[in-house]
């Protein structure tokens, strides 16, 4: 090798400075990763488990990249070719044995840790629910959620979700069509709903106010139209509106819902739901179909959302 | 005219496309009438039998069964090589036998259709510029993002692979062909058939394929029409996978050089072995999840239909069985891309070179062992999910080692940071963002929240732009004078890197940030608490779109008039450098003996392989690279 200086050996400063850069990036790194908002609200018992769960992804991840990057930045400020070793080559350095076996068994330590807080983790917010648990059926259709809640006057259909606050809560999710996902973010919550079977998801929520429920499988035209909210209440108002839901569902519902099922297919654009748009729905069907068809696919769809009943 | 049409070529192929929607029309009509079905003629089943059909006829008229068909039919069947190499530019259009042809056909479709794939992205990303609708409405875009990936996918980062291994992997193992010239020619040809056939779903009533790239039942067996075309086009591109997934591994097997030992063979073959064995392996399960599909929706087969017996479930479990492997797939090429162009430009051997190729078989095996961590949240058994967490944790182990490795070849050699090696340097940075987001994807508590996010899509896009387009990037730049006998303008790659660089980093990054905030993949409108991040990411993909044409400028440029590149412009070792650019019609005018390993820089006189078989005896040099006495070795 020729004797210019940057070719030389790496010094003990060399590999000190290198390494203070390392732990000074990946401190400001994690840091600044920690810092960003990530997370929409903490509104179940498993949200602030994953979320912790995170930050500890974060912070074992980021010195790894930081490292990688910086050994190979190093490298290319060091010994990048310079002007007239245009005819070099490096060192003849087949391996290290030694190296090499560090750099299996460390990663391999760290996945073991790392399966293995994820693996408790996941034990513990799917723990199953205690007796007497409250039963919400979950049932996905092209392009809107159902939920069907047993109360002591009744079951009670609705196409919000509510929820009484701290009671556990377990979902039966369903789907007559095909595969829905039933995801609410706030409670880092997400399973299918696939058609023939009925998956489950057990949580308690922890904080009041609404959160989104959103659709996450592609689901068909619809699918990114297929967002509605859940409220977490107190147990008093839950049990007051449960009730009050119990005994208009008997009075009125079923008209209502037929009325305004035809008008969306005959007439979509007259009323909008909110969070959907104009001109999704084809325009044609009252020209295209008899009023017994219509009348059949409404009565249909009605049964999908609400369940047979 | 009459003459044309009996000659293989674009005449016949299309008088024999056109007999071909007469037959299936025949078929479908008389099998209505024979059955007594009404109507008599049914459009769509016609269309149905034609997808399956016309190719076929279109493969034959182009002439990609001549020679077979001869042979069968007990005619003398002449090997004068008529077909093989190009003497000028028509020929690229023609059913040819040379490796090096075939290569630069695969490249040439395959950068085709990433521009058409690209554009497709630019149009997802105007749409998803601002909450609510911009331009398209909601069939249109499922089907505009469902064309993007399966396109990007299927017809571009899978052969491309293959295409530059083609016009390299023969000469770098010292042979003058693939094993099977023929089946090579006809693996290229059913592509261009498939990645048409995707694109003109786009025409099908009901409007193209929207179920995404995954095509998941029922969702795929309810669709309109336009959902077969990707049903049978993906069953042309895995047919077209299989057989050069097959030709790869005979040609390595059995056509290496004299001394060419499976430790001296360079990494790119070694990369490439694995790739076929998982593509071999793998690629049957995609089309059987396929046939399923369409037997489901041609004939009622019930397959994923419950209410029939059927499994919905079962679909996703087949489908990943593939489509997992096939992320190696996309992947493993790619690092044998990257040690190439290391060891050249840093001028010193693959740090741990056995290692390396253990690596990769590794991945191999493990890659198939952990497909249901796709399926965290798709209602599978519980128990599978932990088990299917380790073994996916677990592929980062090997991973991690091609990576160290990498950081190991840099170490203490003489860097040359020219365009390929920015592109490889760019690609361990941006390939170790994605992998670290795998390996948090793969703990199943997190991925029950952001499966399905945006966050899946940042990761995709880091494995796959940051890592395999990056690898692919590499290897046009490092082999384009070996292809062309042209230097490209290395100013001009450089500008495409860094605006590539910059924009990719700038598009996908925030991805990460709304995926865990709550944004699902796969829509076309949103919540508006994500239109800021939204815009910055759609602005940041156009430039990215852009920087694309800086590449299409200097290949095309350079090609034509590019400053003459001699047969070794980066004075590497490896043998496809040690002949003339681009090679002689045959490869080699004396076929080369291996001597010694592939990446023996900085070893005094050490060569690779010699051609004058006299030579052949006295240069000894450490056989392979071997690990920790390997320095000693080869002093």
């Amino acid at each position: 090798m020729t004797g210019q200086s940057h070719r030389g050996a790496v010094t003990a400063k060399n590999w000190i400075a290198l390494l203070a850069i390392i732990v000074v990036a990946s401190a400001l790194g994690i840091t600044f990763m920690l810092a960003l908002n990530w997370f929409p609200a903490q509104a179940s018992d498993a949200a602030p488990k994953i979320d912790a769960f995170w930050d500890v992804l974060i912070i074992v991840s980021v010195p790894i990249f930081v490292a990688v990057t910086a050994m190979m930045l190093f490298s290319i400020w060091r010994w990048r070719q310079r002007p007239g070793e245009e005819d070099l080559d490096g060192p003849p350095i087949h391996g290290s044995t030694k190296l090499e076996v560090i750099w299996t068994i460390v990663p391999t330590i760290i996945i073991a840790a790392l399966t293995t807080y994820a693996a408790i983790l996941l034990v513990d917010i799917q723990s199953a629910p205690a007796k007497g648990t409250r039963v919400v059926n979950v049932n996905g259709v092209q392009f809107a959620w159902g939920f069907e809640t047993q109360t002591p006057s009744g079951p009670v259909k609705t196409s919000k979700l509510y929820l009484p606050l701290n009671e556990p809560v377990k979902f039966n999710v369903r789907s007559k069509d095909v595969i829905h996902d039933f995801w609410v973010p706030a409670f880092r919550l997400k399973v299918d709903a696939v058609p023939g079977i009925t998956t489950t998801y057990n949580l308690t929520p922890t904080k009041l106010g609404t959160f989104d429920v959103v659709c996450a499988e592609l689901c068909g035209l619809g699918h990114a139209y297929m967002r509605q909210t859940v409220t977490v209440l107190t147990p008093e108002r839950y049990t007051a509106m449960m009730a009050e839901l119990a005994k208009a569902a008997g009075a009125t519902a079923p008209a209502a819902g037929a009325d305004l099922g035809k008008q969306s297919t005959v007439r979509p654009n007259k009323e909008i739901v909110k969070g959907s748009s104009k001109g999704i729905m084809p325009t044609n069907y009252s020209s295209s179909t008899t009023k017994a068809q219509i009348a059949a696919a409404v009565k249909y769809i009605d049964q999908s959302v609400h369940g047979k009943g | 005219m009459a003459a044309k049409i009996r000659q293989p070529g674009w005449y016949r192929a299309l008088a024999f496309s056109i007999l071909g929607v007469l037959v299936c029309l025949g078929l479908s009509t008389g099998l209505r009438a024979a059955f007594a079905l009404d109507p008599v003629y049914d459009g769509e089943s016609v269309l149905q039998i034609s997808l399956l059909m016309v190719p076929l006829f279109f493969l034959g008229g182009i002439g990609c069964f001549d020679y077979w068909l001869r042979w069968a039919s007990g005619r003398t069947v002449v090997d004068d090589h008529k077909d093989h190499g190009a003497k000028s530019w028509r020929d690229y259009f023609k059913v040819n036998t040379d490796h090096k042809v075939i290569g630069i056909q695969y490249i040439c479709v395959s950068f085709f259709f990433m521009f058409v794939g690209g554009l497709m992205a630019m149009l997802v990303r105007a749409e998803l510029a601002a909450p609510g609708r911009q331009f398209v409405d909601p069939n249109t875009y499922n089907g505009i993002f469902s064309i993007h990936a399966t396109l990007l996918i299927f017809l571009f980062v899978i052969p491309v692979f293959a295409g530059i291994a083609n016009y390299v992997l023969p000469l770098m193992i010292g042979a003058p062909d693939m094993a099977f010239p023929r089946l090579n020619a006809l693996s290229f040809w059913m592509l261009p058939v498939a990645g048409t056939m995707m694109l003109l779903s786009f025409l099908a009533p009901g409007g193209s394929f929207a179920a995404g790239w995954t095509a998941y039942a029922p969702l795929s067996v309810d669709a309109p029409i336009g959902q077969s075309f990707f049903t049978i086009a993906v069953q042309f591109a895995g047919a077209s996978s299989i057989a050069t997934a097959l030709n790869f591994l005979v040609t390595i097997i059995t056509m290496r050089a004299p001394g060419m030992t499976f430790f001296r063979m360079p990494l790119l073959v070694w990369a490439n072995f694995s790739t076929s064995l998982l593509v071999v392996i793998a690629t049957p399960f995609i089309a059987a999840s396929q046939f399923m599909v369409i037997l489901d929706r041609a004939l009622g087969f019930n397959f994923f239909n419950p209410a029939g017996g059927g499994d919905v479930l079962m679909y996703q479990h087949v489908f990943w069985f593939y489509s997992h492997p096939a992320v190696y797939i996309m992947m493993l090429p790619g690092f044998g891309i990257i040690s190439e162009v290391l060891a050249t430009r840093a001028r010193k051997p693959v740090f741990g070179y056995r290692m390396m190729a253990f690596s990769l078989l590794a991945i191999v095996l493990l890659g198939f062992t952990v497909w249901a961590h796709h399926m965290f949240v798709s209602g599978m058994s519980d128990w599978i999910r932990i088990p299917m967490m380790i073994t996916t944790a677990i592929i980062a182990i090997p991973t991690g080692i091609k990576i160290f490795s990498w950081i190991a070849t840099l170490w203490r050699g003489v860097l040359k940071m020219d365009t390929p090696m920015l592109w490889a340097t760019g690609f361990i940075a941006m390939f170790t963002l994605g992998g670290i987001s795998g390996v948090m994807l793969a703990m199943v508590p997190l991925d029950i929240h952001v499966s399905d996010t945006y966050f899946i899509v940042a990761h995709i896009h880091y494995v796959l732009f940051g890592g395999s387009l990056f690898t692919i990037f590499a290897g046009i730049y490092f082999w384009f004078p070996k292809m062309t006998g042209r230097m490209f303008n290395e100013r001009l790659g450089k500008i495409h890197f860094w605006l590539t660089f910059v924009f990719f980093n700038l598009t996908f990054a925030p991805m990460h940030l709304i995926g865990v905030q709550g944004m699902p993949r796969r829509v076309s409108d949103y919540a508006d608490q994500f239109a800021t991040w939204n815009l910055l990411i759609s602005i940041s993909s156009f430039i990215l779109g852009i920087s694309s044409l800086i590449f299409l400028y200097n290949v095309i440029v350079s090609w034509r008039s590019g400053p003459k590149a001699g047969a070794n412009p980066w004075n590497s070792l490896t043998i496809e450098w040690q002949v003339s650019s681009p090679p002689p019609i045959f490869n080699f005018d004396s076929i080369p003996s291996v001597v010694g390993g592939p990446y023996e820089y900085g070893v005094p006189g050490a060569v690779h392989a010699v051609f004058d078989e006299a030579k052949a005896e006295p240069v000894a040099v450490a056989a392979g690279a071997s690990t920790g006495a390997g320095a000693e070795e080869a002093d």
